[in-house]
């Protein structure tokens, strides 16, 4: 085995008396990829945190090329060549690529040596990996796999010999994602060491040398990637078999429930979002929304549901005109029977920091079954709570509890069984398995595909392709705002990946 | 990554916490009294006699008491719409003016207790009426409460001078102040309440004003915990965007949720006005409208936190004056410092010792401090 790149010895960190990590041992070989996967929450982020100087280890060790390292921050970690991609982009938006690279070590009062000097730095790490990136290019001009490539050169730029990526794959197409894969494999073949964290296992399949499991702050296991499968590896980070692919019948699809034409939607900057689309949902079918983050999908599920105003188009629900260009009310949409699990649960769908009882109403607090007058009617709040807990095995079984102690999986399943007890004709979901563990994602999947059995109809829209082709009858795929392409359920990775990618629908059929 | 703060017992969290934070509070106070050349120990027991030693000093401490907990709700109540009100102190001074036409018109015609109510809604009005301007401001127009509840404070003062200077001083009288109310308008002592346990009061301006203030932390206990506009509020406070999903319309949570806040902040005017003075003169709001906001934070907004952080600030102001008196080294000013530390360490720096209590309890008792509060932020 080769020489230990990063050696990690029995490291523990709490939060308060929350154990985050306990006893970790890790060792990464000298010029491999190693995955890190395991559920949210399980510690990965705040091992790789530590190992990168944002949290120091209440104990133990880091060894670095063998030697013992004290990384107290980030610029110790950099002194000693690790390099950390963010999941979130850390870039200055309005600056150039080169003044990005530069930017933190710019070495001197005057610039304009220092950019002479990464210019032609640039230029040799360019031919060396495969990295091109117009070197002038203003950030915000780039596309997302371009920006996380300068994420990249940043970190070569500082002598990175250790690259931490951290769930890289998020916000990329597939294709992107593939050339990311390239790039990674060419930096392993130059001798530099890779640490890449992700819940998705194919990723880990696809690309590591050895893989680590976390769960609940430990290391359960190390497997060297050939010698697994998905099936352990999934087994391992929930802590019992999962199901990976939903079982489900053909649709019967009814009326038309649902029924989209036109739709325009412009952000507050005035930049159209949503351009143009057409669309419609029958009564017991799932229609899948597939696409790269940031084309509309977010806009669109806003403008249906009533929390964004829409500039053209018209929405008719059940037959009946939605006023999609007013402000229309989400409350008279709930009553009209349109149930909405938005994208964004922690912000939109729950207030964190109420009971689980009171989130379990949230948009049906003015139903009579709730109210008693102008108040709340405490008891029956609480016994319809404890029934949605118990239908959909919310853990732990506590109507008291703050929202925020939940897990992400079962924060989602609060979400899900307070939109679905209410017995919708219609149901929009968006993002229903973000940040949500292995276990939670059958439970949420099985649910989704009742209610379409049930006669509902659900439309559905996720950045997980695996997700939407499991879900669907039929896929519909969003670019720049406008549906590109319809397909069935059985349409390729590749072809969905290429009208994701914006190639236009005749081009993809080749 | 959110901070995993976990779960404690509630009586660790509103009692032993707040009172950690008091007692460090007090020992920096300590220090600062050394430093002027006091003994920190006999300047406590000063201010805690001064305070608490008599039925005199207590009617007192619960007569400063009272105003800081209409106004320590009142910016409580914003607070849980996720709105702050600066603008107590204005709301309340010129609240003195709906008490004032009451009183006046009617002092010599109804005895106090018809007169009461109608001078509690009169009050209550004005408030409303004048955080309803930059409530109506920010919904509609955007413009920023926190500067223009400030703002309208400096609108209010101004218009009270020109009111008691110009209109309603009595002709031919120098100060500038009401003509003193009638009988119809004096509000009865509470001094009964103190006797009846024991305690003498010579003459304290303690007034039945305190009962009312007992009713209305009763009552935004209800508002907020138990009706649907309550969670409405806290929902638009937590989140607008939840509140926006939930079908909650903005504009009407901040203007109703500061006339809400407005009307308390005004009834605070009849505890000095109608309980004390029996007129209305310049300045009789003495900052209350701000300490209101200090109450509200070491209360954690709960009106069972705000009541007694508004006798502890009613204690700070009795006792402090006892203090200024008796040792002449100390200065209304260096009362003002003590307060302002308070402030510190129960407000602002509420989770300072937070960390370190979660840290002996998950020592001694693994399961009461709770089990690992993984939250669902991406990991």
């Amino acid at each position: 085995m080769a020489e230990a790149a990063i050696e990690l010895i029995g490291i523990d960190k709490s939060f308060g008396p929350v154990r985050a990590n306990r006893d970790i041992h890790l060792e990464v070989p000298r010029g491999t990829i190693h995955g890190i996967i395991g559920e949210n929450g399980a510690g990965k982020s705040t091992l790789m945190s530590i190992l990168y100087g944002f949290y120091q280890a209440d104990s133990g060790e880091i060894k670095v090329g063998g030697k013992p390292t004290a990384i107290k921050s980030p610029n110790d970690a950099i002194a000693v060549g690790i390099g950390m991609v963010h999941q979130h982009f850390m870039l200055v938006e309005n600056f150039t690529v080169i003044e990005n690279v530069i930017l933190g070590a710019e070495g001197e009062a005057l610039l304009n040596t220092s950019i002479a000097k990464a210019r032609s730095e640039l230029h040799r790490l360019e031919k060396e990996y495969g990295l091109e990136v117009d070197p002038d290019a203003v950030i915000e001009e780039l596309p997302v796999g371009l920006q996380q490539r300068v994420e990249i050169l940043k970190a070569l730029y500082r002598g990175a010999e250790i690259l931490i990526l951290d769930e890289p794959t998020g916000v990329l197409t597939p294709a992107e994602a593939d050339h990311l894969f390239r790039i990674l494999r060419q930096l392993k073949e130059q001798g530099k060491t890779i640490v890449l964290i992700t819940h998705k296992l194919r990723e880990i399949m696809a690309i590591t040398d050895n893989v680590s499991v976390m769960r609940q702050g430990t290391m359960v296991a190390t497997r060297a990637t050939a010698r697994t499968t998905v099936e352990e590896l999934a087994e391992l980070m929930v802590g019992r078999r999962v199901l990976l692919r939903v079982e489900k019948g053909p649709a019967r699809p009814g009326d038309v429930k649902l029924d989209v034409s036109g739709l325009t939607v412009k952000d507050s900057r005035g930049v159209t979002m949503v351009d143009g689309v057409s669309f419609n949902v029958r009564a017991g079918e799932i229609v899948g929304i597939a696409g790269v983050a940031g084309n509309g999908q977010s806009e669109l599920l806003e403008a249906i549901s009533g929390i964004r105003k829409a500039v053209a188009g018209k929405v008719l629900l059940d037959g009946s005109p939605v006023d999609v260009s007013g402000l229309t009310d989400p409350g008279d949409l709930r009553d009209r029977g349109l149930a909405h699990v938005p994208e964004d649960r922690h912000h939109v769908g729950l207030v964190l920091p109420f009971e689980e009882n009171e989130n379990s109403i949230l948009g049906y607090h003015d139903e009579d079954q709730y109210v008693n007058g102008p108040f709340l009617d405490i008891p029956a709040i609480l016994k319809s709570a404890e029934s949605q807990i118990e239908k959909y095995d919310i853990r732990p079984p506590n109507p008291r509890l703050k929202t925020a102690n939940f897990s992400g999986g079962n924060q989602q399943k609060i979400v899900l069984a307070r939109e679905m007890e209410q017995d919708p004709g219609v149901l929009i979901v968006g993002q229903p398995t973000r940040g949500v563990d292995v276990g939670a994602i059958e439970f949420i999947h099985k649910r989704l595909i009742a209610m379409r059995d049930a006669g509902k109809a659900v439309l559905l829209v996720s950045v997980e392709l695996d997700e939407i082709r499991s879900l669907s009858d039929r896929i519909l795929v969003m670019f720049a705002g406008r549906v590109v392409g319809e397909r069935g359920p059985d349409a390729t990775e590749g072809e969905l990946g290429l009208l994701m990618a914006g190639v236009e629908e005749k081009e993809a059929a080749e | 990554m959110s901070t995993p703060y976990a779960k404690l017992p509630r009586w660790v969290d509103y009692g032993l916490i707040p009172a950690i934070n008091l007692a460090v509070a007090f020992f920096v106070a300590g220090l600062v009294v050394m430093l002027v050349g006091e003994n920190p120990l006999s300047a406590a027991v000063i201010l805690v006699d001064g305070a608490f030693g008599g039925g005199q000093n207590i009617a007192y401490t619960l007569f400063y008491a009272t105003n800081f907990i209409f106004t320590g709700l009142a910016v409580a109540v914003a607070f849980h719409g996720g709105l702050f009100n600066i603008g107590g102190e204005g709301q309340a001074y010129i609240a003195g003016l709906g008490v004032a036409i009451v009183a006046l018109s009617l002092d010599s015609v109804f005895p106090w207790w018809i007169n009461f109510p109608i001078a509690i809604l009169a009050s209550a009005a004005v408030g409303a009426f004048w955080a309803f301007i930059p409530a109506y401001l920010q919904a509609k127009r955007g413009s920023h409460i926190v500067i223009t509840t400030i703002m309208f404070n400096f609108i209010a003062a101004s218009t009270m001078v020109y009111m008691l200077v110009d209109v309603l001083k009595p002709a031919g009288s120098m100060a500038p102040q009401t003509r003193t109310f009638l009988d119809g308008a004096h509000l009865p002592k509470l001094n009964w309440l103190l006797e009846a346990v024991g305690l003498s009061v010579r003459s304290a301006p303690l007034n039945i004003t305190f009962l009312l203030a007992l009713v209305m932390a009763f009552l935004v206990w209800l508002l907020i915990w138990r009706t649907k506009l309550g969670y409405e509020i806290r929902t638009f406070g937590y989140s607008p965007k939840a509140a926006r999903y939930a079908g909650i319309r903005e504009a009407r949570i901040i203007i109703v949720t500061m006339v809400i806040s407005g009307a308390l902040a005004g009834m605070m005017a009849l505890n000095p006005i109608m309980g004390d003075q029996h007129r209305v003169a310049l300045d009789f709001v003495t900052g209350a409208g701000f300490v209101g906001i200090a109450v509200a934070l070491m209360g954690r907004s709960h009106p069972a936190g705000i009541v007694p952080a508004a006798i502890l600030f009613g204690m700070l102001y009795q006792g402090g004056a006892e203090l200024a008196f008796e040792m002449p080294n100390i200065s209304r000013d260096m009362i003002v410092i003590i307060q302002g530390l308070v402030i510190l360490f129960a407000g602002a720096l509420e989770h300072m010792f937070r960390p370190w209590v979660q840290t002996v309890f998950a020592t001694l008792a693994p399961r009461a401090a709770g089990v690992p509060a993984t939250s669902g932020e991406g990991a």
